[in-house]
This record gives structure tokens, C-alpha cells and sequence, in this order.
């Protein structure tokens, strides 16, 4: 291994304290060390201990995938890091709302790729929808291509969520 | 009691802490949101307090304290530009692992991010120059903020850690909560006893080695000083040769025969060769920095490596290794002295016998040699004739950046951990003549030097009236060029000898100045006349600056060029021609 093979994406668990600026602390050492985010989102896990939990996905060599470990497992607020991609199997879900504006056959249209989807309609006036679809990226990713040719108006996105499968923690 | 009886402004309760925490000084600035804070400590007299002259030799000062004494040194400076000042301190301790704990005021609560008067956002600044910050939001949090802040900055790899203060949670009420003991932290828990499994496979390693070298740095002496002496035991053990970074010089007694010296940069000849030729190399808290390496892909090819450090992130970041060994420096050498006295290894002696007398051959090589004439002087020779005078007194050395920094950790010699404060990380001019004053502080006897150039003393010179209030004896000892010398260094080997603003034009007179703070100015521009300086220097009683002038035109040798290997060394001002640097190496630093 060195620093010059290959560089991957991993998909990153972080759960830290749920305090001011912990989520500026991982921005900073990411972009203070030059490491590239795809993919982030955080929201608070635990009520009782407080505790939030960030997902970040990143790539690197397999070097510089160990430093980002290494540099998030030193901030004082974190409690544990945790790569999914090296872990093993693990399940990626990201959340979209999509915006469609038309009317007529590309309406239709888009309401059928929808249902292949499995897209929900929250939201449906006359000529437009928003759709809520969930899924692994490259689905969300597709949908959203799809859309883009019946009037597609705006997306909205989570960012990649999650969690290992099987019983384990994380 | 009542629990409103017994409670007290929370600028009471923050010097009660920091009593608490067993500080003894604290160096600092006043201003408006800290004048809560300058009010309690008026009244007591436990903590006492040095009042610098800028923010920034605030937190060298304590830098100098911490590493003379291995314990924390605090900083306390008002909000808005007292914090900004403060940064390249807490960048310098972050990068050289100094514990500190700097208190910075803020503005009240209800003001914050309304751009109120010296107002700035001090935990974003810092945020990135720190271990950890905190913003002390209520009074409640108080004190047991500060005694985290401590437990942070001294456990694990030490570093600074800020302390924000908004001015009403200085003055609103509350109970004093003490310190737990032993701190249990609920997320930071930093590894101090190394994997004995490993420090096994290490054992082995060290044991069947045919041309080791140990290769040590900060981290042993940041371990504490029974690190350097179990260090010093290890390396006697096995017989093997050890080099030490420009942090880690004192681990290992510089007058042992077993000490190349120096490595990196401006190391010397047979301390980069030994690491460039090793079959084994044993990194003990030192971070393979790129003043270490030189050219990474051309780094110690054909060693096995084994990394003991306190830090994780400094394992596998420049340098993959294949024994990395987390954990106290310290805890580590214990076990491997354990392993090596219980087991009793017979070593390769035929090898090693052969990997003494290749070092020997390049020791013979004399690469820090230098001519020394009659008419102007050497700063190496200023330094050697410094070092001859203080070598039998108790003595702490600081230094500025620069040429005269290599030289100084080139030709004095350090044979304890905690003698040598430099600006490592960082590389900060500025740094010597505060840090030589916490250092001062805290060893009001001892014979504190900066050694200086003319260029980096002038960056922080108004601690000379510090040095002057508190009767502080300190030593600057210039080494006077007229040039910023590593600069026009570069400038000649790198850019053609254009020597773009590096000239120091209209100096001050160092002797005026030194009499104008109140001090003893002295000036030595003659070989002939050193010595006799030099005595003079040491026997006055106050601070004392000395203007020693020396050969302007002299390069710090040996030197790896940016971007060079280990056994592509300049030896003299002769192999410059022959080894032109590199493109790749012009854009290093």
C-alpha cells in the first residue's frame, strides 16, 4: 500500500457529542487537509446522551483514507469512527425530493416512472408534482435523470445515510 | 450554607481553578473583557501574573515555561485582536505539541456575532490552531471546563486548547465545582499503554538487526524526563547508533558516543546516511516531518520501520511503516528494556561491528567542519566558544528561526530533555526571546540563552521590556549577519543569488537598544574578543543583549536540498555547483 495506489470512496460513520461547532470541526480538518467531501449529513442519533451522528463519504488512496480516520478519531467530541466500506457489508440509502412541472403526456409520464421508482407524490397541483424517493444513490441518481427530461424544476437531497447489516452496533 | 453564599463571580471561580490546576503563573495582556478576571486576581496572591508586551509573546512565553518545566503553561488575553494576536502562539504549540491553555475574553453573551467593539469569532479562529476550544456559554460550565481544558492539553500529544470567556459569565454567580480525579472523559481517550504483543514483534525486531538506528523525537520528551533516561538505557542496552530531530535533541545525551547527532535538513552526514543505509529503524515519538524525509520515495528504502507514537495520525501519514506502535513514548521503552533484559538477545556483532565502522567512516567525513580566521567570526565558531562557557552551568537555550537556529542545534550540545525550546513545527521568528522568558520564570537561577539572529529578534522585541519589569536575566545572543540568513541561503542556491529584500537595511543598534529597555547592550566583532565577551555576558547579572557580528556571507551546512534524497547532501559551499536542485525541489519549502 502507498500513497500512490488507487483512490476509492468510503462511506464513514462518525458519532460525536452533539454540540456547537462539531460540525464545523469536521468540516475544517477536511478542507484544512485537503481531503475531498461527497457526501455528508449529520442529525442528532441519541436524545439522551446527545450524541449526533455525521456520515460522511470521501475518497482517497487507501493512505490517506486511514489519515481521515485518524485525524476525525482525534477531535476531543468524537466518540467513535467508523468505516462501512472497509466493514463490510453495509446498506447506503439517500432521501431526494424531486420537483416536476408539466401537463399532458410528460405529466403522466412522469407520474408512471414515479411508480416504477417507488416514488411518493407529497406534493400535487395541477401541473406538478414533488416526489419523495429513496434509495441507494445511483437510483435517486437515475430518477432524477429520468425527470430531467419531463420538466424537472428542482431536487433536493440528503446525502447518503448508513448502517452496517446484521445485528452489530454502527 | 445556602447555595447563593457560597457562590462566587465566575472570574473568581476561574482563578480558583486554575489554582486547582496547580498553576503557579500565568502570562498575559489585559483588556476590557477580561478586566473581571485582572480584578480577581488583584485580589489574591497564589497566581501570579506576567504581563507581556504583546499577545503573541504571551503564549511563546508559556510555550517556553511548558517546555522547560513539563507543565502547562497559561495564557490570559482580552477578546477581539488580544485573541488574534494569539494565534501564531497556539499554531506554534499546536504544531510542537506544547501543552497550553489560553483563557481569551468575549464579549457578553447577548453581544456575540452582533461585530460588537473587539469582537471576533476567537473559537472559529482557533478552531483549526488548537487541540480543542471551548465557549464557556454559562457560568455553570465553568470550571468544569477548565479543568477539561487542562486534562486536554497535557494528556495524550499535548497541545493548546482556548478557553473563550464572554464578560458576563465572568461576573454572574455560581459554585465552585473541583477538579475529578482521575479524569474520565467521556469521548477523548487517549492511548498511553502500547499493544505488548507488539512492542514484542518490535523487540524482535530491534533484536535481529544487522544496521539499526534509532531515530527519536518531541514525543519522548513531551513522555517526561524518565522517558529520555529509559531511552538513553535502551540505546546503551543494545549498543546501537541513535539520531535525534531538531524537537527530540536532550533525549539522548549529545556528548555519547553513540550519537550521530542531528538528522533531516541540516543534520549531519552520518545521521542521514544511517537512515538512508538502515535495515532497521526505530521511530520513537518523532513524525517523519518533511525537514526528516527529504525525498519520501527515496526515504530509508530499505529499512523496517517501526513508529511509536502517542498520536495515531502522525502513523502511516508521510511514511507507510510496518510496526506502528501507538502508545506513550515512556510506557514503551519500558517494555522493550523489560523484554530485552529478561530475554538477553544475542545480537549480529560481526554486522553490527561493520555497520559501526561504515558510520565511522562517515563521521570521519567531518561534515559540520568549518575554517575560523583571524578577522571575522564564524557563527559556528561564535557558538562552540558559547557553548565551552555554559557547558558546566545549569543552562536553558532558546532560538529564533533561521541559519543561526541549525547552527545552534548543530554545534551546542544537549545531554537533558527540557534545555532546548525551538520553534520546530512552525519554524516561528519570534519565538526565542519570549520563550526564553517563560523559561526564566520558571528557573529564576539558571542561565537562559536565545541564541538569535538579527533578523527574528526584531520580531518580538518589545518582550524586552518584560524582561526588563521582572528582573528577568535572560541572554540574547545575536548572531549578527545583516542578511535574514536562510533566506539569502536560499536565495543563492535557489534563485541565482538575487537577493530580493533579505538585506536588512538600518538596523537598530543593538547596544542603544538594549540600554533603551533598560538591559546591558554588548557588541563583538572581533574572534580575538569572544571569549572575553561571552564571560562578560554570562557574569552580568540583568538581561543582556550581545551583538556578536558575524561572517555574512556563511551557509548552513550540510544541507539537503528540497526535494533531495538523504545521500544527495550539500557538504560545503564546493558541492553546490555540482548538484543543482531539482524543479520538483523548487517548489518545496
Amino acid at each position: 500500500m502507498s500513497a500512490t495506489d488507487a483512490a476509492t470512496s468510503h462511506t464513514i460513520a462518525v458519532l460525536v457529542d452533539n454540540e456547537p461547532g462539531i460540525l464545523a470541526r469536521v468540516v475544517g480538518l477536511f478542507s484544512g487537509r485537503g481531503y475531498n467531501i461527497e457526501s455528508l449529513t449529520v442529525a442528532q442519533t441519541d436524545a439522551r446522551q446527545n450524541l449526533s451522528r455525521i456520515t460522511i463519504v470521501t475518497s482517497g488512496t487507501p493512505m490517506v483514507i486511514e489519515q481521515i480516520k485518524a485525524q476525525l478519531d482525534r477531535l476531543v467530541p468524537v466518540h467513535r469512527v467508523h468505516d462501512l466500506t472497509l466493514g463490510g457489508a453495509h446498506i447506503e440509502r439517500e432521501l431526494a425530493l424531486v420537483k416536476v412541472k408539466g401537463t399532458g403526456e410528460k405529466r403522466v409520464e412522469a407520474l408512471r416512472l414515479a411508480d416504477v421508482f417507488r416514488a411518493k407524490v407529497i406534493d400535487a397541483k395541477n401541473d406538478s408534482f414533488v416526489f419523495e424517493v429513496t434509495g441507494a444513490s445511483d437510483k435517486v441518481q437515475t430518477f432524477v435523470g429520468l425527470m430531467e427530461q419531463l420538466g424537472l424544476v428542482d431536487v433536493g437531497r440528503t446525502g447518503i445515510v448508513a448502517m452496517t447489516r446484521g445485528g452489530e452496533a454502527f | 450554607m445556602k447555595p447563593e453564599e457560597s457562590a462566587t463571580t465566575g472570574a473568581d471561580l476561574l482563578v480558583k481553578a486554575l489554582i486547582d490546576e496547580e498553576v503557579e503563573v500565568v502570562f498575559g495582556y489585559p483588556g476590557g473583557a477580561v478586566l473581571p478576571i485582572y480584578d480577581s486576581i488583584f485580589k489574591q496572591n497564589r497566581l501570579r501574573h506576567v504581563l507581556v508586551r504583546q499577545e503573541g509573546g504571551a503564549v511563546h512565553a508559556a510555550e517556553g515555561y511548558a517546555r522547560s518545566t513539563g507543565k502547562v503553561g497559561v495564557v490570559l488575553v482580552t477578546s477581539g485582536p488580544g485573541a488574534t494576536n494569539a494565534v501564531t502562539g497556539l499554531t506554534d504549540a499546536l504544531m510542537d505539541s506544547v501543552p497550553v491553555v489560553c483563557l481569551t475574553g468575549q464579549v457578553p453573551t447577548h453581544l456575540i456575532g452582533n461585530d460588537a467593539f473587539q469582537e471576533a469569532d476567537t473559537t472559529g479562529i482557533t478552531r483549526p490552531c488548537t487541540k480543542h476550544n471551548y465557549l464557556v456559554k454559562s457560568v455553570g460550565d465553568l470550571a468544569r471546563t477548565v479543568h477539561e481544558a487542562f486534562y486536554v492539553a497535557r494528556s495524550g500529544r499535548p497541545g493548546p486548547v482556548v478557553i473563550d470567556l464572554p464578560k458576563d459569565v465572568l461576573m454572574n454567580k455560581h459554585e465552585y465545582e473541583a477538579p475529578k480525579k482521575p479524569v474520565q472523559h467521556k469521548s477523548y481517550r487517549p492511548q498511553t499503554r502500547p499493544d505488548p504483543k507488539k512492542i514484542e514483534q518490535a523487540f524482535e525486531l530491534i533484536a535481529n538487526a544487522k544496521r539499526p538506528v534509532f531515530y527519536t523525537g518531541g514525543g519522548v520528551v513531551n513522555s517526561g524526563p524518565k522517558a529520555s533516561k529509559l531511552l538513553t538505557q535502551l540505546v546503551h542496552l543494545t549498543g546501537y547508533p541513535i539520531t535525534n530531530t531538531l524537537m527530540g535533541l536532550g533525549t539522548f545525551p549529545a556528548s555519547d558516543k553513540q550519537f550521530l547527532g542531528m538528522l533531516g535538513m541540516h543534520g549531519t552526514y552520518e545521521a542521514n546516511l544511517a537512515m538512508y543505509n538502515c535495515d532497521v529503524l526505530i521511530d520513537i515519538g518523532a513524525r517523519f516531518d518533511d525537514r526528516i524525509t527529504g525525498k519520501i520515495a527515496e526515504f530509508s528504502p530499505k529499512s523496517k520501520k517501526i513508529h511509536i507514537d502517542i498520536d495515531p495520525s502522525s502513523i502511516n501519514k508521510n511514511v507507510r511503516v510496518d510496526l506502528p506502535i501507538v502508545g506513550d513514548a515512556g510506557e514503551a521503552l519500558d517494555g522493550l528494556i523489560k523484554l530485552w533484559k529478561a530475554k538477553q538477545p544475542k545480537t549480529d556483532t560481526k554486522a553490527l561491528k561493520a555497520w559501526w565502522a561504515q558510520i565511522e567512516e562517515w563521521r570521519g567525513r567531518k561534515c559540520l567542519a568549518y575554517t575560523q580566521g583571524k578577522e571575522t567570526i564564524k557563527p559556528q565558531y561564535a557558538l562552540e566558544r558559547l557553548y565551552h562557557h555554559i557547558k558546566d552551568r545549569d543552562h536553558y537555550i532558546t532560538t529564533e528561526v533561521g541559519q543561526h537556529q541549525m547552527w545552534a542545534a548543530q554545534f551546542l550540545k544537549f545531554e537533558q530533555p527540557n534545555r532546548w525550546m525551538t520553534s520546530g513545527g512552525l519554524g516561528t521568528m519570534g519565538y526565542g526571546l519570549p520563550a526564553a522568558i517563560g523559561a526564566q520564570i520558571a528557573h529564576p537561577e539558571a542561565l537562559v540563552i536565545d541564541v538569535a539572529g538579527e533578523a527574528s529578534i526584531l520580531m518580538n522585541i518589545q518582550e524586552m521590556s518584560t524582561a526588563a519589569q521582572y528582573r528577568l536575566p535572560v541572554k540574547i545572543f545575536i548572531l549578527n549577519n545583516q542578511y535574514m540568513g536562510m533566506v539569502r541561503q536560499w536565495q543563492e542556491l535557489l534563485h541565482g543569488g538575487r537577493y530580493s529584500e533579505s538585506y536588512m537595511e538600518s538596523l537598530p543598534d543593538f547596544v542603544k537598544l538594549a540600554e533603551a529597555f533598560g538591559a546591558h547592550g554588548l557588541r563583538c566583532y572581533d574572534p580575538a574578543k569572544l571569549d572575553e565577551t561571552i564571560k562578560e555576558m554570562i557574569a552580568i547579572k540583568g538581561p543582556v543583549i550581545v551583538d556578536v557580528g558575524v561572517d555574512k556571507a556563511e551557509n548552513c551546512f550540510p544541507m539537503i536540498p528540497s526535494g533531495a534524497a538523504h545521500y544527495d547532501m550539500l557538504l560545503g559551499p564546493n558541492d553546490r555547483a555540482a548538484k543543482p536542485v531539482s524543479e520538483e525541489g523548487m517548489v518545496l519549502v
